[in-house]
């Protein structure tokens, strides 16, 4: 065994010594990043520093302790706001939503609209061959809820901010850091809820 | 159709009627074949356009230029003055007499301004290629790291700067931010993963996925007709984070660097390679 961990160390030198390395001190990451980012667009400051939440998810890679999970979600949960009117919006705006990658980025015009990007993470319409797997799969999501409408309003909250949701979930807030409008999270909702989605129509 | 992947195919459609998930995962195994042959039908180095710009790169290496008017032949990369073998496998390094850690990149900003005297300013406010504008960066790149061919990736954590830069690596790869909340390793801390259709390489711990990765760095990119260096790269990854541009040879960068080439200890470095 004894022989098997020396090995192991003289394979990856590297790896080995980094382990011994103590972690950087909050203020001096906060520093560097400050000297290397100093080419900021307009009104751009703010996305530089971690809010409450995200320092807390950082520093735990995600893995809060059970009451830091709690102070997180009671926080955000706060921030949710619901439209006025209805909660599923319209369908077809949602997959065009959930299509667009654009909108955010420093290479994009101002004034470009954000998409919700869903399709980077998640399969949806199980027709569509192009998506990714860093989220679960959403295919069939509202079918598999009987479309119940206390379900459609927990996506709506979902999408607004993961957080209140689930503690450090890796999806973005997107309608507390005002990414999407409440309009398009509610035609987001609707491509997961209502019957005539893609989402929810079977693979013949 | 080769026989192989239709045999797969008809398997597919068998597995279809008994397990559709399956199914789906061995459609995604042929499409990674395919990719793959693709991947090593485009890797040949008389095909790869890489080239020209280490070429490009060793004409400029020995042209006299700056107020100075000499070579960077006398330029430190680690090795001693000159010394190209072996150098970009062990960068980025701590220069005493930049009492710095630096990579590649901002070592050659450096050696440009101290020995050649030459007026780095409009290098570092565009340092990469873009339709009709060569880069003196990616071509200086390009030559020098290809010169540690066939050597394993060894960045240096002995002194206590490197050690340093090592640990700000690891707390940036882990620092959300911005307006998505992202960090890097909302992409690559998982093994398996693809963002729509592209695989994404798991790099927060030392392995296969971060020794290919970063062993394959200076590439040719196909979509941007030009070679790109890791400072691109970096760039490019925080761009689709939505944070702000990095300065072209800041800290942030070179640390990240630091902490990837960690996780790559012992990956055979093979460029410029040529990508997607």
């Amino acid at each position: 065994m004894k022989t098997l961990v020396i090995a192991a160390a003289l394979l990856a030198p590297g790896a080995a010594l980094a382990q011994q390395i103590p972690p950087a001190p909050p203020q001096v990451v906060d520093t560097a990043v400050k000297a290397s980012f100093t080419k900021l667009p307009e009104g751009w400051g703010a996305r530089l520093i971690p809010d409450e939440t995200l320092l807390v998810c950082s520093q735990t890679r995600n893995q809060p302790s059970p009451q830091q999970a709690q102070a997180i979600m009671a926080r955000e949960a706060k921030t949710v706001t619901y439209p006025q009117g209805r909660i599923i919006g319209d369908w077809k705006a949602g997959e065009k939503v959930a299509q667009n990658g654009r909108g955010g980025q420093f290479s994009d015009p101002p004034g470009t609209v954000s998409g919700g990007n869903c399709y980077a993470c998640h399969q949806m319409d199980p027709r569509e061959v192009s998506y990714g797997t860093l989220g679960p799969s959403l295919a069939r999501y509202g079918a598999d809820r009987k479309f119940a409408p206390e379900d459609a309003r927990a996506a709506f909250a979902k999408v607004y901010n993961a957080q209140a949701v689930f503690a450090c979930s890796s999806m973005p807030r997107f309608g507390h850091n005002g990414v999407l409008s409440e309009q398009q999270i509610a035609d987001v909702v609707a491509y997961l809820f209502d019957p005539q989605s893609p989402v929810n129509r079977p693979v013949k | 159709m080769r026989p192989k992947i239709r045999f797969r195919a008809a398997l597919c459609a068998l597995a279809l009627v008994l397990a559709p998930l399956t199914c789906a995962s061995a459609q995604d195994d042929a499409s990674e074949k395919e990719i793959e042959r693709y991947r090593a039908m485009i890797n040949d180095p008389m095909a790869n356009p890489g080239y020209l710009a280490v070429d490009r790169g060793e004409a400029l290496w020995a042209e006299p230029r700056g107020a100075r008017k000499v070579s960077l032949e006398t330029c430190d990369l680690g090795q001693g003055p000159g010394r190209l073998e072996g150098a970009y496998a062990t960068l980025p390094r701590y220069f005493a007499d930049a009492d710095q850690v630096m990579d590649l990149e901002q070592r050659l900003i450096w050696c440009m301004e101290k020995l050649q005297g030459l007026d780095t300013k409009p290098i570092v406010a565009k340092p990469f290629s873009g339709p009709g504008r060569g880069s003196d960066m990616e071509d200086l790149v390009a030559f020098i790291a290809n010169r540690s061919n066939g050597m394993k990736i060894a960045t240096p954590l002995a002194h206590p700067k490197e050690k340093e830069a090592y640990a700000l690596g690891e707390a940036l790869f882990f620092r959300r931010a911005s307006i998505n909340d992202f960090s890097c390793s909302t992409c690559h801390a998982d093994a398996g993963k693809r963002i729509r259709l592209q695989a994404l390489p798991q790099l927060d711990k030392p392995g296969k996925d971060a020794q290919d990765t970063m062993s394959s760095w200076p590439t040719y990119r196909v979509s941007q007709s030009a070679l790109r260096t890791m400072q691109h790269r970096l760039w490019d990854c925080y761009r689709q984070m939505r944070m702000p541009p990095p300065d072209y040879g800041s800290e942030v960068v070179t640390a990240l660097t630091v902490f990837l080439n960690t996780q790559a200890a012992g990956g055979t470095i093979n460029v410029p390679s040529i990508k997607r």
